[in-house]
């Protein structure tokens, strides 16, 4: 393979270092108008007043839409797994049609008007009363309202091998504990924003968004409108992060304002509106226990979860999975539990469930080494399973403790004293944890096309989703080796539901969904290219088989006898030639997803696939002050095939800044008493600045998995877990005290 | 936000009158007042420039002392050698504030104004005594953890944010204030009030004046000093406490010490009583944290800062531990 492994930049690194790339509020529309929320200040209850009077009369307002006057939507669907955009509604509540507050918030007016400092100024002087009903805001207070949480075909939330508890309490060696995560939020650089326009009965909106079919499919539902009369483009999303996965309110409401005044409408968020209207991560309260016998091999591992989720939505995370998977524990229980709250529906980000469970998983494991008297990384190794602990399902790959042993070798791990406080250089304590990463690999399936033109160029046309993390770029790697083609002939048209609908940028599987639908398109591509040559009079590869002939140089040859494809295509006289894969019709479509479901739960009922990997940490204290710093990272992961070395360490590397917010910065505010973020801004959300990471060594082993389309197991997410379980216990290295409740922040280390 | 007249001042006197209009407003980088702007907190009519006035300049007076422009940018304060030399805690203080580009625009005026950063301040959903009088005070059983630990009321608890006063304090600066009624000088300690039954009047300046210049005495024991800002992260977060410190030490005793606090009170908080103890002690770790003792003796804690206290303990020990250090002033 020329392409695939190699550093290649970025294809749209200049559109967007030089401005060029535009962005879903950057499009300029003749007669635009600029739409701003306002937010509802209680948690719970009902809109009694609202008086729009000054803000109507400002001017050059367009319109004041409440529940009053706004146009009658359809709700949003009821949530079912089999039909996949039904779930795409962030919330049940259908915006503007209801007077009822279901979180503090949420939109309950939106102004349009001929420059967004207008639309700004008339929903400040919007006033609006409210009758309050009680509200459950505070989460801690919560927890014993939680209810086990339901298991869907995707994601189990309980699981049980043997008697745990039983076990627990006979073993020699226990550790039952308790760990608390903060609320935090995406926070992508590019605020939540949608450009919609109406013409006659057609919507087209330019949306952020890590999945253009489900907001076309979702807004066709509420405006009542044929899913075809529905257009979401998306070409540049500037970061996302799991934050622009469903439908949120501004999305919806921008197309209603646009629909309202007859004009284009742009809405972007402020930041505090994106806090008061995405959701984030769930805060957690976990419970970790692992029995062991004196050499470490642990006999139960219980991990139990108590998370939110809004009662008007919100995603149920998958916070014990990690706990399924890594430890070859005799005994297992896991069980995740939710309590409903009258706030906003948190919503997936970055390694929803994962990041947080082995941050609970990965402390604890330290912590019984500690007691064991044991290297970490040596008690891992003593507990490493063979197949899945929980079934003893096959792992298709894994290579966890290869990741380790090259880590520790790398980072100098032998050396250190295991005493805690034993490292010191000047004020500063010096600590080093480890703790291992671990996601899931994900499979869906994805729509494309593929058309070799008579000038040697090939067009791609898939809706996959560009949030920066170069998939286009990956996909025109493996496209031009696929067809032996140079990359710069090779084009990928994405973002946008005009293509072929191809699956949602999320749980780290979008490149292996499009690698697959790729690789079966370009083989299919290569028999017709190869058909037509063979058929064609005069052509050098008349009567030739398939297996006599090799594809290189963008064209197809037999030793030197062969020609370009150009010449294949001109001889025979084609424009182009192309290869589909999935169905352009409804009917094929059904077709095609119960096919691939089924293919898909085979498939896991076989095998646990995953990427997995080492995070290696050095942490500073200051110990005077508890400062905490971190000093150095390593990250060595196994995330199979590798298709583009530069993407991939940016990938992995800023999952790991990600955890590190997670694990000492990041945490939103709700007030307990009215449910209402109070730091909805990135001047008192900390987000780790420049000064807050070192440099992060990055390495992967770049060892195919064998059951995944060309061994790709997803990156997008591994980066993050682990994180904040290393740092958690280099902490307790460098000071001698375990912090089991995120963010650490230094009062709780004075 | 609101609509407003714009007016840029070429000079003093146009400033001067131009803010004796009603709902007028300065406008020095605006890094805190278009925010303000934004969020509805302030709603100025007029807005009058004062960035083009010639008042951004460092000068040495013929008697010592430093005179600084108030429309000084903080980084070009910082950079400038006499403040790096004879006052380094005051150049450590402004590089620690905010992040290069916001210092790049605050100006000095500017900073000795900025608001309190209590996150309920500027939510208009909030209750907040400060930004409506009367209303009462979410911090209060809120989140509270920035909250002051000095001098705070029953109507309100927030802290000015400043680093750059927090030096100024300890140096015993000087305010010049120009209004359309003529010039005065005020100390900067006492410059900013604490909060009582109002917490909304936050400063003796009046309406109509306009900051012109900070001054500085002549300090010899300045030149060994330092600023030490503890903080959340690394970079661009607000003081949870800060310590501005300068200290003389004759044959292992404690000849001279000035001693501020940052992110405790309304106001950069002067610590009067640990100078006191320190004056005449020997120069060892006891008496810096007896010197810290005195002064923390009065703080008091909200539901959720009692930290702060003991972080202000350490922070004061560990600084001036660092200043006592050979090499330690750096
Ligand atoms: C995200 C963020 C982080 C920050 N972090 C820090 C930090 O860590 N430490 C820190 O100390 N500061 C920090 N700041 C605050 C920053 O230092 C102040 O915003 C800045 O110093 C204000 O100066 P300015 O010239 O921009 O003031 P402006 O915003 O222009 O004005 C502020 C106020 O002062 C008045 N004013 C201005 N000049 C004069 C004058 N000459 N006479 C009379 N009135 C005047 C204005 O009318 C206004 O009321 C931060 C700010 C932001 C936005
Ligand atoms: S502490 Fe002061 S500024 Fe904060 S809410 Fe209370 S009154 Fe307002």
């Amino acid at each position: 393979m020329r392409y695939v492994g190699q550093p290649i930049d970025r294809l749209d690194g200049v559109a967007k270092t030089t401005g060029a790339a535009r962005f879903s509020a950057e499009y300029p529309y003749p007669n635009l108008a600029y739409a701003a929320l306002v937010h509802a200040t209680i948690a719970r209850g009902r809109i009694t007043r609202i008086d729009t009077g000054t803000a109507r009369k400002t001017p050059g307002v367009l319109a004041v839409i409440t529940h009053g006057n706004a146009p009658e939507m359809k709700p949003a669907p009821k949530p079912n797994q089999f039909d996949m955009s039904t779930l795409a509604a962030a919330t049940s509540v259908n915006y503007l049609n209801t007077d009822e507050v279901y979180w503090n918030g949420q939109p309950v007016a939106v102004v349009v008007a001929e420059t967004l400092d207008v639309a700004r100024e008339a929903a400040y002087l919007i006033e609006v009363e409210y009758a309050e009903y009680p509200a459950a805001v505070d989460f801690a207070a919560e927890e014993g309202n939680a209810r086990p949480q339901k298991s869907t075909m995707l994601s189990e939330a309980d699981g049980r091998k043997g008697d745990a508890e039983a076990a627990l309490a006979d073993a020699p060696f226990a550790l039952d504990l308790r760990y608390t995560t903060a609320q935090v939020n995406h926070n992508a650089i590019e605020p939540h924003s949608t450009t919609a326009y109406w013409d006659g009965d057609h919507l087209i909106l330019h949306e952020g968004s890590q999945n253009v079919a489900w907001v076309r499919d979702h807004l066709a539902i509420r405006f009542d409108l044929p899913k075809q009369n529905v257009r979401v483009i998306s070409p540049f999303v500037g970061g996302a992060f799991g934050g622009k996965s469903f439908v949120w309110p501004g999305t919806v409401l921008t197309a209603l304002a646009a629909k309202v005044t007859g004009r284009p409408v742009r809405m972007m968020l402020t930041r505090e509106g994106v806090f008061r209207t995405v959701g984030g991560r769930t805060p957690s309260i976990q419970r970790v226990a692992i029995g062991a016998q004196l050499d470490g091999s642990m006999t139960a591992l219980i991990h139990t979860s108590v998370c939110q989720v809004g009662r008007t939505g919100g995603w149920s995370e998958q916070v014990t999975s990690v706990s399924r998977h890594l430890y070859d524990a005799a005994n297992i229980q896991v069980q995740q539990n939710l309590v409903g709250m009258d706030l906003l529906a948190n919503t997936i980000m970055r390694a929803p469930g994962e990041s947080i469970g082995s941050f609970a998983l990965e402390a604890t494991v330290d912590e019984l080494a500690y007691e064991l008297g044991l290297d970490p990384i040596e008690l891992r190794a003593r507990n490493e399973p063979a197949r899945n602990p929980l079934d003893g399902k096959a792992f298709s790959h894994r290579l966890l403790m290869e990741c380790f042993e090259e880590g520790a070798k790398e980072f100098g791990w032998a050396g250190r004293p295991q005493e805690p406080g034993s490292m010191r250089d000047g004020r500063w304590l010096i600590g080093m944890g480890v703790a291992a990463a671990y996601h899931p690999a994900w499979r869906f399936p994805a729509n494309l096309t593929v058309r070799l033109s008579d000038d040697g160029t090939v067009l791609i046309r898939c809706g996959l989703h560009e949030m920066g993390m170069g998939s286009a770029t990956a996909v025109s790697q493996i496209a031009a080796d696929a067809l032996c083609v140079p990359m710069a002939a090779v084009t990928v048209a994405y973002g946008d539901t005009a293509l072929p609908d191809t699956t949602t940028a999320g749980a780290s599987s979008q490149t292996a969904s499009v690698t697959a639908s790729l690789l079966a398109a370009c083989a299919k591509l290569d028999r017709a290219v190869f058909t037509l040559a063979r058929k064609t009079p005069g052509s050098p590869l008349r009567g030739l088989r398939r297996a006599d002939v090799t594809a290189r140089d963008g064209g197809l040859y037999n030793g030197s006898r062969g020609e370009s494809y150009h010449d294949i295509l001109r001889r025979a006289g084609r424009a182009s030639v192309e290869a589909r894969v999935g169905a352009d019709t409804r009917l094929g479509e059904i077709a095609d997803q119960v096919r691939s479901m089924s293919k898909f739960l085979l498939d896991r009922r076989r095998w646990v696939k995953a990427a997995c990997g080492a995070q290696f940490c050095e942490v500073l204290v200051d110990s005077d002050t508890g400062e905490t710093r971190i000093s150095r990272w390593l990250g060595v992961f196994d995330v199979g095939r590798v298709v583009n070395a530069k993407t991939a360490a940016s990938q992995l590397r800023g999952g790991i800044v990600m955890g590190i917010g997670l694990a000492l910065t990041e945490e939103t505010l709700v007030d307990p008493r009215n449910g209402r973020i109070v730091n909805a801004s990135l001047s008192e959300y900390h987000v780790p600045v420049h000064a807050d990471i070192p440099v992060i060594d990055v390495r992967y082993l770049d060892d195919p998995d064998p059951t995944m389309p060309l061994g790709v197991v997803g990156i997008g997410e591994v980066g993050v877990t682990g994180v904040a379980g290393a740092v958690a216990n280099a902490v307790f290295h460098a000071t001698g005290k375990r912090i089991r409740d995120l963010p650490i922040t230094l009062d709780k280390l004075l | 936000m609101k609509d407003f007249a714009y007016v840029s001042a070429p000079d003093v006197a146009t400033a001067v009158r131009a803010i004796t209009e009603p709902g007028a407003k300065f406008l020095g980088g605006g890094t805190n007042l278009v925010d303000l702007m934004r969020q509805n907190v302030e709603r100025p009519d007029t807005v009058v420039d004062i960035t083009r006035l010639p008042l951004d300049r460092v000068e040495e007076l013929p008697d010592g002392r430093i005179r600084i422009g108030a429309m000084m940018r903080n980084s070009a304060l910082a950079a400038h050698r006499l403040i790096r030399t004879r006052y380094p805690m005051l150049a450590q203080a402004l590089l620690a504030g905010a992040s290069g580009q916001l210092r790049n625009m605050a100006t000095v005026g500017g900073n000795v104004l900025q608001r309190t950063r209590c996150p309920y301040f500027v939510d208009l959903a909030a209750r907040c005594n400060k930004r409506e009088p009367g209303s009462g005070c979410d911090a209060i059983g809120g989140f509270n953890r920035n909250a002051a630990i000095f001098g705070a009321s029953e109507s309100c608890v927030a802290t000015h944010p400043s680093d750059m006063c927090v030096a100024l304090a300890a140096l015993d600066a000087t305010i010049e204030l120009e209004s359309v009624r003529g010039v005065r000088r005020l100390p900067l300690v006492g410059f900013h009030a604490l909060p009582g039954d109002a917490p909304q009047h936050e400063t003796a300046i009046a309406a109509d004046e306009l900051i012109t210049a900070i001054e500085l005495p002549d300090l010899p024991v300045a030149a060994r000093s330092r600023y030490r800002k503890v903080r959340d992260r690394a970079s661009y977060a607000f003081a949870l406490v800060s310590v501005a410190a300068a200290l003389e030490v004759r044959d292992g005793v404690v000849t001279e010490a000035r001693l501020a606090l940052g992110g405790v009170a309304s106001r950069p908080w002067r610590a009067h009583a640990a100078e006191r103890a320190l004056m005449g002690a020997p120069a060892t770790e006891e008496s810096f944290r007896r010197a810290a003792d005195a002064e923390l003796a009065g703080a008091v804690a909200q539901s959720q800062n009692a930290f702060k206290i003991e972080l202000a303990r350490r922070a004061v020990t560990a600084t001036l531990r660092q200043l006592h250090l050979p090499g330690g002033a750096a």
